[in-house]
């Protein structure tokens, strides 16, 4: 190997490799649908692997590299560049997509979809490589191209099937409010621009926080990354999408692509130094905020993959209150807190790309088995399906924070520095107070959503004839599905593996308050824990060895479930997915709104057949967009008539505004 | 190193017998002799010998429901610190995998649960994953108060601290943490007022009616599960609310069995006086607990 070797060439290579990786799809004259949709899957996995590889390598090395891009702008020349943020933000982009283009090739087979299967491979690498591109990016210009590239190639993703209405309702959103998001970057750059002096990025930690326009900056990089990232109340997106998409779309979409909005946040975060407090409590209170009522809002969901669309909105939630942490620490001076934020929220990023993307597939295996996404017509489904009940499994305990999985330990990181932000004083103390119950809280209410989602969908019985899960997934669904719950394992049970290039990524973010070289593994005992989940699996081994051996020994019998005296139960008896959440959304019905139809069975001496009906709106959305929206239409109508479809006059729009431009140069 | 070895051995054997002890208060309350204080051992050595029988409709989530339950209370055994001594395992943080621990079992006990397919074990494992998360803060307040008062972010250090010295100190901050906690401790071990272990009415229980279909040694290892539960939630609470030290380590282990055994006659006493509530109030004092701890926080970080 030559010594100017460097890990950046790996990385632009996979870029360019994953977003070329759907051109074999173009050329149908030559290739068949089939062999072109494989060469695409090797594409995109020789990329994945490259990727990964290079982001590893950059994170190991720890080096920070800038290249100038050969173009003649006239906003200056641009700039793409490696560090160590980037990297780590790499890690789930080529891990996911690598992952979801092997399962898409099972689960959107060219033979099965031939109509639509040329558009989504090809949009499906467009996206890999430019989301990838958008974490290159080192200028404002630069960053804006690559970020329209990726959020339009997820458009077409969104509207696969665009022949359905609920898509193409669900993908017009998308298209809207991902719009909105850009049109705040389009304010963000040139304001970072008037900051910095230049397009081209500022170095990390070089602008003053506390100015008039860096709290500008703050807020606008909040609302249009927050957009993307579906930090509540602006998520309303993110649900429908995400449903909609074809499952390993979803899983990209959700593991990988909300948190390119992350990176934009903290991105833009690192140029900063002298954080006032509130900056931190914003950060820490908007993450509280959507994790609690996202959490609540999956609870009373019916659609498997509505549902895990809202999880995601939770976790973006604990994400923010990871960086929310680590701001206050900025602003209280605590290096400790500082790095237990950041690296807790960081490695939140990674570990929810995995169960995340673990969860949509495995909800995409069932989809496919039961031909529906409705909870309540599913049921049994781990019998005909054990491998990805396994899967799922580990993904559901994931994704509830639970040990020894992966989830535990970033969450672990965000409680620690919180618990250490609380032997504080003042506003500072009280917000991190109020901030692990909050956290607790959103623990708890995950664990009765997935025991729900795990219990009806794959426990018990089938609940319908019409859905019964009969075939299980494919080796090409199962070896992505079974690789990511290998590594919600491996990072759960040994975390030290990561210590180090957690350490590097988090001093790249704060540098000024981290510059004390404080070491991230003197704060969170990572060898300690990867003692503990070694004690309870060996403890979870041993029992069940001895009870295999004690129930081999005595006598067993089968028998049906015990019915209270029923001499058969039925599958229609069992609990369903609402009646399992009923308490929890009776209890928040003041936030959840749900409509229920309830009718009144007693009624009568001859009762006739009756309905039970019940529904979870998207409140946000519903209830307080739509309505206002509404308003504002009906009130600037007038206006519309500007809007009239004949391009010539827009033309003559652009010529007005041009003269206009001039001439105020003269006033 | 001994009173590791200690440790262990109490978590061990002791657990039992505190089932034995309330149920012996509940019968002297009853006018009635009682079974033996060793009776819970009994019933769940007798268990163990028993043979099984599983519902053809389970898989194997049904048979890791308890063993994953016993496992996780075993190792939060193992974080708790028991009366002056340290815990065997102690880190930072190891609070968090204390609380999470149980949240880890209460998984795998309600996804069994489920596994059955049976109204009535699902009824019983809505109601445990409604309360369970709705008595999460409670025990997350009493977190901050306790770090907060000794500085620390370790169990170990947390509870030893408490002495009569702070508790002059801080204690209206105490005091509420003791009722909060109580409250708690009653609700996540299915003990009166929240739950009946005794009632043979399944639609009123919560934890006892998610293990209908379990049978045999399964059901002997959920039977010890729950007094593991018991012993070591409450080896957290007595660290509160009988906060006594002699110094000698021996004195110590033995205050610490008759602190044990105290609060089995207090929960006994409970339970004789009071009747079950109505599962509708059940969520209303659990939130009433949370505030109970909320102000303990607020009356230490103000």
């Amino acid at each position: 190997m030559a010594d100017d070797f460097s890990p950046s060439t790996l990385i632009f290579a996979a870029t360019l490799l994953a977003s070329l990786s759907g051109t074999p799809m173009l050329l149908c004259r030559l290739l068949p649908p089939s062999r072109a949709q494989l060469l695409s899957t090797v594409l995109m996995l020789s990329a994945s692997i490259t990727g990964l590889s290079g982001a590893l390598l950059a994170l190991i090395s720890g080096k920070t590299e800038h290249f100038q891009l050969p173009l003649s702008l006239p906003f200056g020349s641009g700039e793409v560049g490696v560090d160590p943020i980037t990297a780590w933000f790499l890690l789930p982009v080529f891990l996911i997509t690598g992952s979801a283009a092997l399962y898409g090739r099972a689960y959107w087979n060219a033979d099965k979809f031939p109509e639509t299967v040329c558009k989504i491979t090809f949009f499906f690498g467009l996206m890999s490589g430019f989301m990838s591109a958008v974490t290159l990016a080192r200028d404002g210009i630069t960053f804006l191209f690559f970020w329209e590239i990726m959020a339009l190639a997820a458009y077409f993703l969104v509207a696969t099937e665009d022949k359905k209405p609920e898509v193409n309702s669900a993908a017009t959103l998308y298209m809207i409010t991902t719009h909105i998001g850009t049109l705040a970057l389009f304010a963000l750059f040139p304001l970072l621009a008037l900051a910095a002096g230049s397009w081209l990025f500022p170095d990390a930690g070089s602008l003053d926080a506390t100015s008039t326009l860096a709290t500008s900056l703050f807020f606008v990089s909040l609302f249009g990354f927050g957009m993307k990232a579906g930090i509540m109340p602006l998520h309303i997106w993110l649900p429908s999408a995400h449903a909609n998409a074809p499952s390993h779309i979803s899983a990209v979409m959700s593991g990988v692509m909300l948190k390119v909005g992350v990176y934009g946040i903290v991105r833009t975060l690192s140029f900063f130094h002298g954080f006032p407090l509130w900056w931190g409590i914003i950060l820490l209170l908007a993450g509280a905020v959507s994790a609690l009522a996202a959490v609540l809002f999956a609870i009373a969901q019916h659609d498997l993959k509505r549902l895990l669309a809202y999880h995601s909105i939770e976790n973006i939630g604990i994400i923010f209150m990871g960086l929310g942490v680590a701001l206050i620490g900025c602003s209280t001076s605590s290096p400790a807190i500082v790095m237990l934020g950041t690296a807790g929220a960081l490695l939140h990023i990674l570990n929810h790309a995995t169960f995340k993307a673990l969860l949509f597939m495995g909800a995409g295996s069932v989809v496919h088995a039961t031909g529906t996404r409705r909870i309540d017509l599913m049921g049994g489904a781990a019998r005909f399906l054990p491998y990805t009940a396994l899967f799922f499994g580990v993904g559901a305990v994931a994704i509830c924070g639970l040990p020894p999985l992966n989830g535990f330990v970033s969450e672990l990181m965000i409680y620690i520095g919180l618990f250490r932000g609380i032997q504080g004083s003042g506003v500072a103390a009280a917000a991190d107070a109020l901030a692990i119950p909050a956290l607790a809280l959103v623990g708890g209410l995950a664990v009765a959503c997935f025991v729900k989602v795990y219990g009806i969908v794959f426990l018990g019985t089938a609940r319908s004839e019409e859905h019964t899960a009969h075939h299980e997934a494919g080796w090409q669904m199962l070896l992505p599905m079974g690789l990511l719950a290998a590594i919600c394992f491996i990072i759960g049970s040994a975390p030290a593996l990561l210590g180090d290039m957690l350490q590097r990524a988090s001093s790249e973010v704060f540098p000024s308050a981290l510059e004390s070289g404080i070491r991230l593994v003197s704060l969170v005992p990572l060898p300690t824990l990867s003692f503990v989940a070694a004690a309870l699996m060996l403890m979870i081994i041993l029992l069940a060895l001895w009870y295999r051996r004690t129930t081999l020994k005595s006598s067993r019998s089968d028998s049906v479930t015990w019915g209270c005296g029923y001499r058969r139960p039925t599958a229609r008896m069992q609990y369903t997915a609402s009646s399992f959440a009923e308490i929890l959304t009776g209890l928040f019905a003041f936030l959840l709104k749900p409509e229920i139809s309830k009718p009144d069975i007693a009624k009568g001496m001859f009762p006739p057949s009756a309905d039970f009906h019940n529904h979870a709106p998207e409140v946000v959305l519903e209830l307080i967009y739509t309505p206002l929206l509404e308003r504002l239409y009906q009130r600037f109508l007038p206006i519309r008539r500007l809007q009239n479809g004949i391009l010539q006059q827009y033309v003559l729009y652009i010529l007005i505004t041009l003269v206009l431009l001039f001439m105020s140069d003269y006033l | 190193m001994t009173n590791s070895i200690i440790h262990i051995f109490l978590a061990i054997l002791m657990p039992p017998l505190l089932i034995g002890v309330i149920g012996k208060t509940k019968a002297l309350f009853a006018g009635r002799t009682g079974a033996p204080f060793l009776q819970p051992y009994y019933d769940i050595i007798r268990l163990l010998h028993k043979g099984s029988v599983f519902s053809s409709t389970t898989t194997w989530i049904f048979r890791a429901g308890p063993i994953v339950a016993l496992a996780s209370t075993s190792i939060a055994a193992l974080l708790i610190p028991f009366g002056a001594h340290p815990s065997p395992i102690s880190f930072q943080g190891d609070m968090i995998l204390y609380a999470y621990l149980f949240a880890l079992g209460r998984f795998f006990t309600m996804a069994a649960a489920l596994d059955t397919g049976s109204s009535f074990e699902g009824m019983g494992s809505a109601r445990e994953a409604a309360y369970s998360c709705l008595a999460e803060p409670t025990l997350f307040f009493a977190l901050i108060t306790l770090s907060r008062l000794s500085g620390s972010y370790s169990l170990s250090p947390m509870l030893i601290n408490i002495s009569f010295g702070i508790w002059l100190n801080a204690g209206a901050a105490l005091l509420m943490l003791v009722g909060g906690m109580f409250i708690v401790l009653l609700a996540e071990n299915c003990r009166i007022p929240f739950d009946d272990p005794n009632t043979h009415l399944e639609l009123t229980m919560i934890h006892e009616v998610m293990v209908l279909d379990h049978s045999g040694p399964a059901l002997g290892i959920i039977h010890y599960a729950a007094s593991l539960k018991l012993f070591v939630l409450g080896a957290f609470f007595v660290h509160i609310a009988l906060p006594y030290a002699t110094g000698n380590p021996y004195l110590d282990w033995g205050l610490f069995i008759i602190s044990m055994l105290e609060l089995a006659v207090v929960i006994g006493v409970v339970e004789s006086v009071m009747a079950r509530l109505r599962l509708i109030r059940v969520p209303q004092l659990l939130v009433a607990a949370t505030i109970l701890a909320a102000f303990s926080t607020l009356l230490v970080i103000r």
